[in-house]
């Protein structure tokens, strides 16, 4: 299987975009900001201009400038010229917004549930049979050989919002409406986003990841993904713990009589790289604080503290690297 | 035949009370317009130092990644209470003050249509407002007594939810809220009746200042603006308390539909906000440039066309939402039209001062700098409003360094120019210009500071309303340079109490027309009598002040 290493997370910049929705993107935002910048240097230049050449001097006479009551004419120029302008971005913004939402799902296409959660993102593949949480696996879209990656988002309790600069603009996730948004990435590699919608205490601590995988690696990433969880004797005894106390309430470990669906499902839990969406690393120690004591990693996370005593932590945890 | 008429009882003369508890009661006990507004001004400000703090606390806890001064969920309160601390019991307490005090003296009225509906308007704001901050110290055997509300100032259901929102927090902004809206509809038909029913002789319609006209428009849309979230706050309660499902999503209830009601008010609202704020830059930027105003009735034009627009809006706030295209290319529409009317003001502010002979006293400095970031703001609510750049910009640092350019960089820095302007008027002394060109400059370094970079960090992907932030993400610069404006914009402001503070007692005597001004407000004596005017004025033109300086040449002929 393939270990999943985390690249180091680079700045998620919409100006460093790798997937079509965020490329047209950064393209329509070079129009926008260029006439923005324009109109900044005009209207700031003349301000300024104003400023300096008008400005009372010492040896005023004293007297009142002329009067200037208005002027039919300059009043009509600076309508219409803004209006002008408005038109050609109200077209080229229509046609964007087109082009984006406008786009149908190919027979090729892989298909991805995002569920967000208070605060979480369940991430499942309905046609791999595959449930996992936190960081969204796709294979890479060669233009050559699209294999776009259609998104639809549902909510379990409040708005979040679904962000990854680099590959698309947010769309919301919201309890009660189904969104749908889809990215096509070019380029292997991970991308980091997060909920962009406030939705709680840990609104800060609900972190995403997308690795795009070559096409056979994400392959690879399936089957893994597809396996049942090992039954190791050698941690059977956290098993027996994990299967004995509540954590069977909230998670699911295919192959175990764990089938709850509150938190994420833990089956290949190992092959993610952090804990709490995204706030500490995945290691043994961050793993045994965790179950210990949600809160001390996340504040707020809604998961409690599990208070089993200090051995049977031990086992539970040594049980749960194996979650591989 | 004569009349018996029974001797008339004369009372004993009451005793004037004197002494600071009766000089209190007497402004407890107020209906005159000018004093309810000095109030509402002084309210707002004490807000605005106690909502300056929170962000202060806020820009501390992310001055740097993984910062742990506060707890995640005391940020929280700190950026809901905020938000809604700046924008009910500033910015509108503000705007709506400076109404009350102008618009009758510029109008040549007695006082406004409705005297104690105004007290009535007033005394709803401050208990309001204090019902808020009532949260953070709780009552008795509440549940979530001590804590303040923490779902944002625009409070998206369902997370203000029973099942996600439990105890009473967030009632506390509900109600807070739903109250201080009822004041502010009051204040606003009091200001349309006013301004409709009580002009003085000669002021048509046509020759009202521009200030009056824009607080005419405001008014008007908060009229039609603040009833729906009203509305919306009252199904709230009706969710919260009777179980009812308007917004629960798990009843079958609509998340979206508190969007809908909230942005229907809450773009307006923006405008509410800022239209106040053109009002006051168009009474500064003609007195200081010597000139009239450029194109007056472009310029009134513009101020309806704004209220109107304003109205068509209000789902850009919503553009992620998953509306469908067509839904969004209409928002676009509208919002990119509302830059035209903006524009123009720009336009004519500008015309006003080219060819003028421009005084910088610190009204002027505060206009001029209002103009440069009113610029930045307005583009930035360009680059918004087009669309699929919006869906990376929405709820990102971006946004909030644009609404802090309008709010902050425009609102406030003309509600400043405005009361070095007025402060005058309503004290009869000067405040010192030595200090007010110090708070003026300290401010612009401090405001650009902390409200330029939040445009890069939100490019760079940063999210509003986090806690904390990982370090490798590359926004540690940007936020740190934020933070560092906030002890400047501090300065500025002590720098203006202070000022304040001292200008009361030993300002320089303003006279009656300290800045050789045109509109009636500068014709009576400074503080005006609790008439206003001791003869009814008769006007002839827009600037009636102007006409009796310059016999010679007066305006009706040009207008």
């Amino acid at each position: 299987m393939t270990t999943v290493v985390m690249a180091v997370a680079p700045t998620p910049s919409m100006f460093a975009p790798v997937s079509t929705p965020a490329l047209a993107i950064r393209e329509v935002s070079f129009l926008v900001l260029a006439i923005a910048m324009f109109i900044f240097i005009v209207v700031a230049g003349l301000t300024v201009y104003a400023i300096i050449r008008f400005r009372r001097r010492p040896g005023d006479d004293g007297r009142e400038p002329p009067q200037v009551y208005g002027s039919t004419q300059i009043e009509l120029a600076w309508t219409v010229v803004p209006f002008l302008i408005v038109i050609v971005l109200f077209l080229t913004t229509t046609r964007y917004i087109f082009a984006i939402e406008g786009r149908s799902p190919t027979a090729d296409a892989l298909e991805v549930t995002i569920v967000g959660n208070q605060w979480w993102w369940e991430i499942r593949y309905p046609r791999l049979g595959i449930v996992t949480a936190n960081e969204l696996h796709v294979p890479v879209s060669d233009p050559a050989d699209p294999r776009p990656t259609f998104i639809t988002l549902q909510s379990a309790d409040v708005i979040h919002s679904f962000w990854i600069p680099q590959l698309a603009g947010k769309t919301d996730v919201i309890p009660g409406k189904t969104n749908r948004m889809w990215i096509d990435p070019n380029t292997p590699g991970t991308y980091v986003g997060q909920c962009a919608e406030f939705c709680g205490v840990q609104h800060a601590g609900m972190l995403l990841t997308v690795t795009v995988h070559p096409k056979e690696e994400f392959a690879l990433w399936v089957a893994a993904q597809q396996a049942a969880a090992p039954d190791l004797p050698a941690v059977r005894a956290g098993r027996d713990v994990f299967t004995s106390v509540a954590c069977i309430n909230c998670h699911t470990v295919r192959g175990t009589p764990a089938n709850g669906v509150f938190g994420p499902d833990l089956t290949h839990l190992m092959s993610r790289a952090t804990l709490g969406a995204g706030v500490a690393p995945n290691t043994r120690e961050n793993l045994r604080a965790w179950v210990n004591d949600p809160a001390s990693l996340k504040p707020g996370a809604l998961m409690p503290a599990m208070k089993v005593s200090g051995s049977e932590l031990d086992q539970l945890v040594a049980y749960l690297v194996t979650l591989r | 035949m004569s009349v018996l008429i029974p001797p008339i009882a004369t009372p004993a003369p009451a005793t004037v009370p004197t002494g600071g508890l009766a000089r209190l009661h007497e402004w407890v006990i107020t209906v005159d317009h000018k004093r309810l507004g000095v109030m509402y001004v002084l309210a707002g400000l004490a807000f605005f130092v106690i909502a300056g703090l929170e962000a202060g606390v806020i820009r501390w806890q992310l001055a740097v990644a993984g910062n742990t001064v506060v707890s995640p969920q005391v940020f929280n309160r700190l950026f809901t209470v905020h938000g809604t601390t700046m924008v009910f019991m500033v910015g509108i307490p503000i705007v709506f003050g400076f109404g009350n005090y102008l618009v009758p003296l510029m109008i040549g009225a007695r006082d406004l249509a409705f005297p104690r509906l105004n007290a009535f308007g007033f005394w709803v704001f401050l208990f309001g407002g204090l019902l808020l901050y009532f949260s953070f110290l709780g009552g008795d055997g509440l549940y979530g007594a001590g804590s303040a509300p923490d779902v944002g100032w625009f409070a998206y259901a369902p997370l203000t939810g029973r099942a996600f929102s439990p105890g009473n927090s967030t009632d506390y902004w509900n109600l807070s809220i739903l109250v201080m809206g009822f004041g502010t509809v009051a204040t606003s038909i009091n200001l349309i009746a006013t301004t409709l029913a009580m002009r003085c002789r000669g002021m048509s319609l046509e020759r009202l200042p521009l200030y009056v006209w824009m607080m005419l428009v405001v008014s008007g849309m908060t009229v039609l603006a603040l009833p729906p979230l009203s509305a919306a706050q009252i199904m709230l309660l009706l969710d919260r308390f009777l179980g009812a499902h308007f917004f629960d999503t798990q009843a079958g209830g609509s998340a979206v539909m508190w969007q809908h009601f909230f942005w229907f008010f809450g773009h307006p609202e923006v405008y509410i906000l800022m239209v106040p704020g053109f009002a006051m830059v168009s009474e500064i930027i003609p007195v200081f440039s010597r000139k009239v105003i450029f194109g007056y009735p472009m310029v009134v034009a513009a101020s309806l066309a704004i209220g109107f627009l304003s109205m068509t809006v209000w789902a850009h706030h919503m553009f992620a939402v998953g509306m469908g295209a067509p839904l969004n290319s209409a928002f676009a529409a509208s919002t990119m039209l509302i830059a035209i009317p903006t524009g123009i003001k720009i336009f004519n502010w500008v015309a006003t001062m080219y060819g003028g002979r421009i005084r910088f006293a610190t009204p002027m400095l505060f206009a001029c700098a209002f103009l440069f970031q009113f610029l930045c703001a307005g583009l930035t609510g360009i680059i918004l409003s087009v669309v699929p750049f919006n869906w990376q910009l929405t709820d990102s640092y971006f946004v909030v360094a644009h609404f802090h350019f309008v709010l902050v960089g425009s609102l406030i820095f003309t509600i400043f120019g405005a009361i070095y302007y007025w402060f005058p008027k309503v004290t009869g002394r000067l405040l010192s210009e030595r200090l007010g060109r110090w708070h003026f400059w300290l401010f612009v370094v401090g405001f650009n500071l902390t409200f330029l970079p939040m445009h890069w960090a939100g490019m760079l992907g940063m999210p509003r309303r986090i806690y904390t932030y990982p370090a490798d993400r590359g926004w540690d610069l940007w936020n740190l340079i934020a933070s560092l404006g906030v002890p400047f914009q501090a300065a500025a402001v002590l720098v203006f109490l202070v000022n304040v503070a001292i200008s009361l007692r030993r300002g320089l005597s303003a006279g009656d027309d300290p800045w050789d001004a045109w509109t009636l407000e500068w014709a009576t004596t400074s503080p005006p009598p609790p008439y206003n005017f001791e003869t009814a004025p008769v006007v002839a033109s827009r600037r009636p002040l102007w006409d009796l300086k310059h016999p010679d040449d007066p305006d009706g002929p040009h207008e």
